[in-house]
């Protein structure tokens, strides 16, 4: 271990002085491409660039990193993986069993992050006790958004439960408002249905359920009053969700067509770019119940041979956690700093309260990762969930059956 | 209504059919933001602006380069000409080979190469990309060429093997005679009887490898992407801010070689397909 | 030497593409077929695991689905598509004023890929947004045009949209059949009476049959592969109603992580298509051989 931060500092120390020697160089494989996305990560090509590497960009969107899964496997398959990659949640950790990923611990050692990062979201970096990947960001999953006029209108206060919410909504119907803005895509309602079961089973429930699969909780009652409360929501949604990007379910917000729509914090920059003030023109909040579920972006470095790639590894590592990037970016996306200790003068105020909860969620052990974006399960057992969920939001299924349905399907992904 | 006028109506209904997905395109690329936030998807602009097309061309972010779809076109541009040129030479000399030459188990061969059509290419994904990583071809423009040829192969050698089955086997036995060898024959009798069946297979190939995006994705890397690569990155938002009018300009101008290619070309087209290809 | 040489060239010309086929189709085919015998994960593993993979799949409903969708949209797509193919070529076939503009408008679909067509036709056939919503700005208020958010009924929208893109190459297919018919036996029923829907019924389209077997072969490869298709219009949904095994396979294989799965349900669909063409291919050659 000393050894290894010996040559880190030796390393680090060197190409402040060297330049000439090699130039870090790095070939990022990500899925941001689009708007404030692709800004974000524009400007850690601006501060990797400004200390002095090569930024080779290799964007895949798609299908929500399918795409750009699929050329990871074949680059890697290939024998010519990309340097750094966008991988988040059991998937580095699946990676790292195959024994493609580069060891970090160098970098982690000589920057702290053992104290910059929280431990929840430490624990994700690490394969086998030490860093593989570095965290940019974190989002909070369980937000329920709201347009201000119409609430006022309807005579309505943010819900603190869900049988608030649903009074509200049965209101706001009589009103002509749709209630609930939502897309029916797969991920879409798998994100639903995750903030319901963290508000009606609350965080000791998810976390059996939902992160340790524990069959009791996957087909118990809570989870079947989970369901009956995922019918009811399906009332609350109007006829034509099926296949709506989740940003047109936004637009639905901002423009009064409806009330409410769960949906991560990266929605905020829908309403910013359309003129909304946070507070004022919409409201953020928790969705009802307590703790917080995160979704945090990281990138995983790849074993490549060459010592300009291993060096453009460690230094985009040592910038993705460094302060002045984790303030840029997470400005430009949405998110909050993963990294503890960054200031958040320039946020808004829901970026705000959700580092305020994320502070007291640690502290009570309800800090809980997102299972609908891939933070609590791999690919395998989450997709097995996901299956029953859509599949009972979208048809007549009873939620007995789909509870059972449930416990099957996640016992037969294994 | 006379029977005449009725002929027409029918063919102007389905021409409405027809067009109408390419119509929303069209007046969706030319409203401001805006406008397609507020109105109706199906309307035609109140304003019309050719910016989006600009900046679909040259300045839409596809990832954090911002250079819009051009560097990429050209990329696409480089893999199309050599694989639809090796493939649908590669075909005419096995459709001559298997129709005019017919050795013991041409059928057979034939019927391999054609089966070959029938697999779903996201079968072969993986095993090509370690393939490729062997070769030394992995990212590599080059080896996306191969690719496109190989899985081009079956439906080329089934385009000329039809063609040149109608021609009379005594064509061949009597150029034997006079001495003339394989290639000779297939250069100066069977070459120009085949412009027809070489624009069906041409525009065909064209338009199969122009518009793939599931090799494109997996067999480049940073600088070789293709242009539908870059068509996904721009229009598929997963956090960000959509931008239809961008979205529909570049989808538009990603497939516009191969509608001009059907457009120029399909008269010659239905004739390459007259002239025999059709035959079974 | 030189007489080997030119007794073997047409197998020597052959062989290079032979060589490849058998490569990259059957090698690939085999090293699919062995993966779905193993417990792969992200990456392909090799030690052999028994059948597991396919109990799991044929344990798993959303595989019935795909499946079972499979055959409604590949029967209907090919059947609409021949039907409206040949419909539209004997339409044009009637020697129309501006042909060549009709027919190009007819086949130009088939040069765009749906990821460039996708996010129209989601739009045109969302009933909040496309033709639905238009007919009742018109002032039809009770029409309904749903399909697409119907999971039992998502999967005809689906084939609409294939038949757009397909229907125009096979109607030109036909019309080429058609320009192809020997004329003086049409000349010579309708100089002893016959009337026009007689002739097509009974001597032009019989004589058609070849087409149709070249129409069916283009349609059935496009059906197996339909995959663009899905992913653009309903992403699979509503749920997984629209699930087709290529987007099963996909999902599986690198959404999920679960490669062995993935090559099962492979193995599966090759399997169903093999049982399909085999025989067809069979027949044809045998045809051919005369």
């Amino acid at each position: 271990m000393k050894r290894s931060v010996l040559a880190s500092l030796v390393l680090i120390a060197g190409m402040g002085t060297s330049n000439a020697l090699a130039q870090p160089e790095v070939e990022v494989l990500h899925w941001w491409t689009s708007g404030g996305e692709a800004r974000a990560v524009q400007t850690l090509m601006d501060e990797f660039q400004s200390n002095g590497g090569k930024w080779v960009d290799m964007p895949v969107a798609g299908g929500g990193g399918d795409a750009a899964m699929q050329a990871l496997r074949a680059r890697v398959l290939a024998g010519n993986a990309p340097t750094a990659v966008q991988l988040k949640g059991p998937s580095i950790q699946e990676w790292y069993e195959e024994g493609v990923l580069a060891d970090l611990s160098d970098v982690g050692a000589a920057e702290k992050w053992d104290a910059l990062l929280p431990a929840a979201i430490g624990k994700h970096m690490k394969c086998g006790g030490k860093y593989c990947a570095a965290p940019v960001n974190v989002h909070r999953v369980n937000w329920i958004w709201a347009n201000t006029a119409v609430l006022a209108r309807a005579g309505i206060p943010m819900p603190t439960s869900w049988e608030e919410f649903n009074e509200a909504a049965v209101k706001l119907k009589a009103l002509g408002v749709t209630p609930l803005a939502h897309g029916g895509e797969a991920w879409q309602d798998a994100t639903v249905f995750e903030t319901v079961a963290l508000g009606i089973g609350g965080p000791g429930f998810y976390q059996k359920a939902l992160v340790e699969l524990d069959p009791a909780a996957l087909s118990g009652p809570t989870m079947i009053k989970v369901f009956d409360q995922m019918r009811t929501l399906r009332g609350f949604v109007d006829d034509n969700f099926s296949g709506r990007d989740w940003n047109l379910a936004t637009a639905m917000v901002i423009n009064g067509e409806a009330a409410f729509q769960v949906m991560g914090d990266w929605a905020k920059g829908e309403f910013t770019a359309a003129g909304k003030i946070p507070g004022k023109d919409y409201q953020c909040s928790p969705t009802p119940g307590a703790g917080f579920l995160y979704n945090v972006d990281s990138f995983a470095m790849f074993k490549v041979q060459g010592g300009d790639r291993i060096a453009g590894q460690k230094l985009l590592a040592k910038l993705i956690v460094g302060e002045n990037f984790q303030k840029t970016f997470n400005l430009a996306k949405g998110s909050i700093p993963a990294r503890l200790g960054t200031s958040l003068g320039q946020f808004d105020y829901c970026a705000r309260r959700s580092s305020y909860d994320m502070d007291v969620a640690a502290g009570s052990g309800t800090l809980l990762p997102s299972y609908a974006h891939g933070m609590a399960l791999r690919g395998q057992q989450a997709g097995a969930i996901t299956d029953v969920v859509t599949q009972h939001f979208n048809s007549d299924m009873g939620s007995a059956q789909a509870a059972k349905m449930l416990a099957e399907a996640v016992a037969n992904s294994r | 209504m006379t029977a005449r006028g009725l002929l027409y109506l029918l063919l102007v209904v389905f021409v409405a059919y027809y067009m109408l997905p390419l119509f929303v395109m069209v007046i969706t690329s030319l409203k401001d933001l805006d406008e397609i936030r507020a109105g109706s998807l199906m309307s035609p602009p109140d304003r019309v602006s050719l910016e989006s097309w600009g900046t679909a061309w040259s300045s839409a972010c596809a990832g954090i380069l911002c250079e819009g779809l051009q560097p990429f076109f050209w990329n696409s541009v480089k893999m199309v000409v050599p694989a639809v040129l090796l493939s649908t030479l590669l075909g005419a000399v096995n459709g001559y080979a298997l129709s005019q030459w017919r050795f013991r188990g041409a059928n057979l061969i034939f019927a391999l190469m054609l089966f070959g059509c029938f697999i779903p290419f996201q079968v072969v994904l993986l095993p090509m990309a370690r393939t490729l990583g062997l070769l030394g071809l992995a990212g590599s423009l080059s080896g996306l060429v191969l690719v496109h040829v190989v899985y081009g192969l079956g439906f080329t050698t089934l385009f000329f093997r039809n063609f040149y089955v109608t021609v009379p086997t005594e064509l061949v036995k009597a150029a034997k005679i006079d001495g003339a060898g394989f290639f000779t024959i297939f250069l100066r009798i069977f070459l120009p009887l085949s412009p027809p069946i070489i624009v069906v297979t041409v525009i065909w190939q064209f338009t199969q490898i122009w518009n793939d995006f599931l090799f494109g994705v997996s067999f480049s890397q940073a600088g070789t992407q293709p242009v539908t690569v870059a068509l996904n990155n721009i229009v598929n938002a997963t956090t960000g801010v959509k931008e239809y009018n961008v979205d529909m300009a570049a989808a538009i101008i990603a497939g516009l070689p191969t509608l001009i290619v059907y457009v120029i070309a399909g008269k010659y087209f239905i004739r390459g397909l007259t002239a025999g290809s059709v035959k079974g | 030497m030189s007489a080997w040489l030119t007794r073997h060239i047409p197998k020597i010309a052959v062989a290079p593409s032979l060589a490849a086929v058998l490569f990259f189709v059957y090698g690939f085919i085999a090293w699919t077929g062995y993966v779905s015998l193993t417990r792969s994960r992200i990456l392909p593993r090799y030690q052999l695991e028994g059948l597991d993979q396919y109990a799991k799949l044929f344990r798993t409903p959303r595989w019935d689905v795909a499946m079972e969708n499979l055959l409604v949209f590949g029967v209907l797509f090919i059947a609409v598509s021949v039907a409206l193919g040949l419909l539209l070529a004997i339409l044009l076939d009637q020697r129309i004023r501006a042909e060549g503009a009709i027919r190009t408008v007819y086949l130009y679909p088939m040069a765009l890929s749906f990821i460039v067509t996708g996010t129209a036709w989601k739009w045109i056939l969302n009933p909040g947004l496309g033709i639905e919503a238009v007919v009742r700005s018109w002032g039809w208020e009770d029409f309904r045009f749903g399909w697409l958010v119907d999971p039992e009924l998502a999967i005809y929208t689906v084939v609409i949209a294939g038949v757009w893109q397909a229907s125009g190459f096979v109607m030109a297919l036909f019309l080429a059949g058609l320009r192809s018919v020997d004329q003086e036996i049409i000349k010579a029923a309708m100089v002893d009476g016959v009337s026009l829907p007689r002739i097509y019924a009974s001597i032009i389209i019989p004589s058609l049959s070849p087409v149709f077997l070249s129409a069916i072969i283009v349609l059935a490869h496009l059906a197996i592969k339909s995959f663009d298709l899905v992913i653009a219009l309903t992403g699979g949904g509503p749920g997984y109603a629209t699930d087709l095994p290529a987007t099963y396979m996909y999902a599986m294989a690198f959404s999920r992580g679960d490669l062995g799965q993935a090559a099962a349900s492979a193995t599966v669909m090759l399997m169903t298509v093999a049982a399909i063409i085999i025989p067809y291919l069979y027949s044809q050659l045998r045809q051919s051989h005369d």
